[in-house]
Order: structure tokens, then C-alpha cells, then sequence
């Protein structure tokens, strides 16, 4: 027998389960490969969507507003730029958490491509969960960019402000992806969340306007909303004014929501994956 | 990998009925059975992606309740359906899905190189993969499989669905794994393909084993060496049973034709003409997997 008929010694496999925080960070990564290449279209809505709004609203319907103390005396377009952050990270937290989530289960069911290598369903899971929050957190960087750019920001506490809309637009993220991590497919679910949650956030719960502005009946449902927390906390900062006691109430009830949040979709994601 | 009593149930429908089976290093082992027969589940469950419901299971001697991260690591998937990122390029799917084992930047850069070689993928590397053919679709899959060298191959339904030159170019790849010693499982319902690649099979039905063997050692077992296969315009082999009865250790009744179960084919045919059956046509072949399959699970359509 030639020794070149015998197979070689066949060498283990080189893949090997990597640690938490590293299976987390190449989730990330795989939705960044992606992002790459697709960035142009979700890049636009999420910047240039708030960019129209500040200027419309702020330097539009502005010059009809005066500065009083409704508008804490700031002029409106001032008061108004903390708020559209927020409202522009709880939006584009919408728009990343239903779509994208629910193709990933279905459509493109890259999430059951990757259960199958040594990546587990919770740092699935946890990585899509970090990659929508550096979405919120460069759409926010972007918009705060250009509000300083227009005139629209008063000093250094709008930096402060962006963690406000990211914890905010966070709470109401991950029970989106929860919802998305249900359903089988987009029917009216997700229209209907745009339609009659987060229109209506924007609306009445004091992006343009105080809330104490509203009938007595519907504070408190305005109230309930992450938007409204997320905005007292985001002009708070910006305006220096934050009473610290309730910034610590704000952040308990957006933290309480988050939480809770994260964990329901983290039991939906199981249940959805792990069958 | 070793199963013993390895069952699953969703609610109260019970895919896996308790199986036993051990699937030996450098063997190529095959699922036969019709759809709904678990075999999908039974892969699933060995994939460590779902977990039993009962019965004990150890794959690279793990058990993957608790090891399933460090056993997946070493195993290579092809799922039923596939996961591919349609949106990236042909070389971007085998670098993220690389990635995920550990392998650094350079290691799933060199492996692609490889491997798009493998699966005749080169030319196509920088093309996204939403436009490309079902069998190219197919091989990339198989080759993102093999990003981590895996001991251990599990392929689902790997060929369905695509055309013979297709199916032939995978064969052919996956057979060239099995002699570098990979072993493979492979679920199917293509009785050539079960032939071509296993050493060893079980076919499944009703979520339970219904035999297990090598290709020959089955035929032997539930089947004759030759098949007599005798042709009648259509509705009339059924007023033929009668007289062929005897010649043939079974008979069974097809829409246009009988097929005589014997050992010898040619003295059988000589003496059904002895007894004035004139068939349209007539044929004496070996036996194949087929005729153990369509014995095993029965006839009756299943969808």
C-alpha cells in the first residue's frame, strides 16, 4: 500500500463557542455587514424625517408661537429640539424594531442561521437589542448635529438629552421587538402601532406643547407613555431645569419599562427559536 | 452521535416517538421517511438548536442541554430551507456566518477563498445572492457549512428541489467530504441519493424507526432480489392479479402495472407468459430502496 492512499489525520474543527459579550459583539457585527450595504434608505428616514420636522415646526409654526412660560421662555424652536430627539429615536426605534425583527424570523430567518452556529438565542437576542440602540444613538448624534448647526440648541445640556430619548425610545423598542417576536406576520399589527401609538405619542404627549395643556382626563394617559417621561427628562437637561427628584421618578418609570420589556421579548425570542 | 428514546412533542402531536440510534465518526448516515415522519425533527434536535422532550441524545459525546454552544461549534448545518443573507454578497455570507465560530478576520477570509472554490462560487464571490440559481443558493449554503471544518455534517433535504446536474455537482461535493472523513447525516426522500451517499440508513415513519441497515443489507431484508414489473394498459392489471398469483413472493398493484416481488425475475416472466398473461410491456430489475421505502411506509400519499 502507497502511503499517499491513506487519508490524512483529519484535524478537529476550528470553530469554537466564544464568551457572552464577544458572541454579542459579532451579532452586532453581522447586522453592521449588513447596514453597510443598505444603510442609504434607513439612514435617510431616520435624519432627514426630524431634520423637516425642527425646521417646519420650529422655524414654521414657530414664528406664530411666542416665547412665554409654556415654552419654558425659550424661543419655540428651542423648546422644541430635546422633544423631536426623543420623538425621532422612539420612531426610528418603531421602525427597527418591527420590520427588521420580524423578517429575521421569517423572510430572511437569518436569527435561525445563527442559532445554528455557537451563538445562543439570548445573545441573538441581545446583540439585535444593542445594534437598534447604536442605530438610536448615531440617528440621535446626526440630528443633535444639525439642530447646533440651525441655532436650534442652547449649550452642552442637549448631551444629556440623548441618553433621555435613548431610554426612552428603548422602553418602548423592546416591547415593539416583543411584538414582533409574536406575530407571524405584519398585517395590522405594525400599522396599527404606527397609526394609534406612536402618532398619537407624538401628538399629545408633550412633544409640541405641555401636557398640563391637555383636559384634566387625559394626563395622565399621556402620562403613561415613554414619550412623555423621555421628553420632560430630554428638556430638563437641555434647559438646566431638571428638578431631581422627579428626573429620578422619570427615569425609575422609562428603566421599570424597559426591563420589563426586555424581558418578554427575551421569553418571546425563546419560545420562537428554541422549538 | 448516540440517541436512546430520543423523543419529541409539540402539544400533543408527537413527531419523535422514542428512537434509538448511534451514527459512528466518518460514517455517512441517512434519514429516509415521507414528510412528517420526523426526520426534520430528529435533525433538529442533533443540531442542538431544539431541545428533547425526552429519551437521552449525546452528539460528539455532549449532551446538548447543556453543552449545545460548544457542540455547534464543531457541527456544520444545512437547514431544510435556506438561511442565507440574500442582501450580501456571496463572500460577505461566509465571512459573518465564519465569524460567529470564533474564526479571526483573516481565518474566514482565507477559509471563503477556499471554499468558494469548492462550491464553483469564485466567479459569482462579490454578486449579491438574492439573484442567484436555486442549486448556486444551495451550494453556497452547503459551503458556509464548512466554514468551521465541521466534524460533523448534518444536511437536511439537501438536494430537494433542484435540477440533475445540480444535484449531481452536490453529490459529488459531498461525497469528496465523506472520503476527507467527515461524517454526515443527511435526511431525504430521494431513494438515489440515499443509495449513492449512505452507508448506513434508517427509514422513519410516524415518527418512529420502521428499519434500519446498509442500502444492500435492506433490500435483503425487506425486499426480493429482482422485480418483475409488468405493464397493462391503464385499469385493466387489476384483472391480472389473479392470474399471476404464486409466481412472486408479493405483488403489487400500480395504476398501469403489477410488480412481481421474486428472486429470479426472468423465470417468473416465463411463467406468467406460460399462463397467457400478455403484459404491454415487461421489465426484470434488481430491487432498489424504493421498493423498501414504498414497502416500509406504505403506498397512501402523504402530504
Amino acid at each position: 500500500m502507497s502511503i499517499d492512499l491513506l487519508a490524512p489525520p483529519r484535524a478537529g474543527s476550528t470553530g469554537r463557542a466564544v464568551g457572552a459579550l464577544r458572541a454579542i459583539q459579532l451579532v452586532v457585527e453581522g447586522h453592521w455587514a449588513w447596514y453597510r450595504r443598505n444603510w442609504r434608505a434607513s439612514a435617510l428616514s431616520s435624519f432627514l424625517m426630524p431634520v423637516l420636522l425642527l425646521v417646519a415646526m420650529g422655524f414654521g409654526l414657530g414664528t406664530q408661537v411666542r416665547p412665554g412660560p409654556a415654552t419654558l421662555g425659550q424661543p419655540y424652536v428651542v423648546y422644541l429640539a430635546p422633544a423631536v430627539l426623543v420623538a425621532a429615536l422612539v420612531q426610528t426605534a418603531a421602525g427597527e424594531s418591527t420590520y427588521p425583527v420580524l423578517s429575521a424570523f421569517k423572510w430572511a430567518k437569518t436569527y435561525w442561521a445563527v442559532i445554528s452556529t455557537p451563538i445562543t438565542v439570548s445573545q441573538v437576542f441581545a446583540g439585535q437589542l444593542v445594534w437598534i440602540a447604536l442605530r438610536l444613538l448615531a440617528a440621535g448624534v446626526a440630528f443633535l448635529a444639525v439642530a447646533a448647526c440651525l441655532g436650534a440648541l442652547t449649550g452642552p445640556g442637549v448631551l444629556l438629552a440623548l441618553p433621555a430619548a435613548l431610554l426612552a425610545a428603548m422602553a418602548f423598542g423592546a416591547w415593539i421587538v416583543a411584538l414582533a417576536a409574536s406575530v407571524t406576520n405584519e398585517g395590522t399589527a405594525f400599522s396599527a402601532v404606527f397609526r394609534f401609538v406612536v402618532l398619537p405619542m407624538t401628538l399629545f404627549a408633550g412633544t409640541y406643547y405641555p401636557i398640563d395643556r391637555l383636559p384634566e382626563w387625559a394626563r395622565p394617559v399621556a402620562w403613561l407613555t415613554p414619550m412623555a417621561h423621555g421628553n420632560a427628562l430630554a428638556r430638563g437637561a437641555a434647559f438646566g431645569n431638571l428638578d431631581w427628584l422627579a428626573a429620578g421618578g422619570h427615569v425609575a418609570y422609562l428603566l421599570a419599562m424597559l426591563v420589563a420589556g426586555l424581558l418578554v421579548a427575551h421569553w418571546r425570542f425563546r419560545v420562537r427559536l428554541r422549538v | 452521535m448516540h440517541a436512546e428514546g430520543l423523543s419529541k412533542r409539540f402539544g400533543e402531536f408527537e413527531a419523535v416517538r422514542g428512537i434509538d440510534l448511534s451514527v459512528r465518526r466518518g460514517e455517512a448516515f441517512g434519514f429516509l421517511g415521507p414528510n412528517g415522519a420526523g426526520k426534520s425533527s430528529t435533525m433538529r434536535m442533533v443540531a442542538c438548536v431544539s431541545p428533547r422532550t425526552g429519551g437521552e441524545l449525546r452528539v460528539l459525546g455532549m449532551d446538548p442541554n447543556t453543552r449545545g454552544p460548544h457542540i455547534r461549534a464543531r457541527l456544520g448545518v444545512v437547514p431544510q430551507e435556506d438561511t442565507l443573507d440574500n442582501e450580501l454578497t456571496v463572500r460577505q455570507n461566509l465571512h459573518v456566518y465564519g465569524r460567529y465560530f470564533g474564526l479571526s478576520r483573516a481565518q474566514v477570509r482565507a477559509k471563503a477563498v477556499e471554499l468558494l472554490e469548492f462550491a464553483q462560487l469564485t466567479d459569482r464571490a462579490e454578486d449579491q445572492v438574492e439573484p442567484l440559481s436555486g442549486g448556486m443558493k444551495r451550494r453556497l449554503t452547503i459551503a458556509r457549512s464548512l466554514v468551521n471544518d465541521p466534524e460533523l455534517l448534518l444536511l437536511d433535504e439537501p438536494t430537494t428541489g433542484l435540477d440533475p446536474q445540480a444535484r449531481h455537482l452536490l453529490w459529488d461535493r459531498l461525497f469528496r467530504l465523506k472520503q476527507s472523513g467527515v461524517t454526515l447525516i443527511i435526511t431525504t426522500h430521494y431513494m438515489d441519493e440515499a443509495e449513492q451517499l449512505c452507508d448506513r440508513l434508517v427509514v422513519m415513519d410516524g415518527g418512529r424507526i420502521a428499519a434500519e441497515g446498509s442500502p444492500a443489507e435492506l433490500i435483503a431484508a425487506h425486499s426480493t432480489r429482482e422485480v418483475l414489473e409488468l405493464r397493462f394498459p391503464p385499469g385493466e392489471q387489476q384483472g391480472h392479479v389473479e392470474q399471476v398469483r404464486g409466481l412472486a413472493d408479493r405483488v403489487e398493484v400500480l395504476p398501469d402495472r403489477l410488480l412481481l416481488y421474486t428472486g429470479d425475475g426472468e423465470a417468473a416472466l416465463a411463467a406468467a407468459h406460460q399462463r397467457g398473461v400478455r403484459p404491454v410491456t415487461s421489465l426484470v430489475r434488481r430491487s432498489t430502496l424504493e421498493d423498501v421505502f414504498l414497502r416500509l411506509t406504505g403506498r397512501s400519499l402523504v402530504d
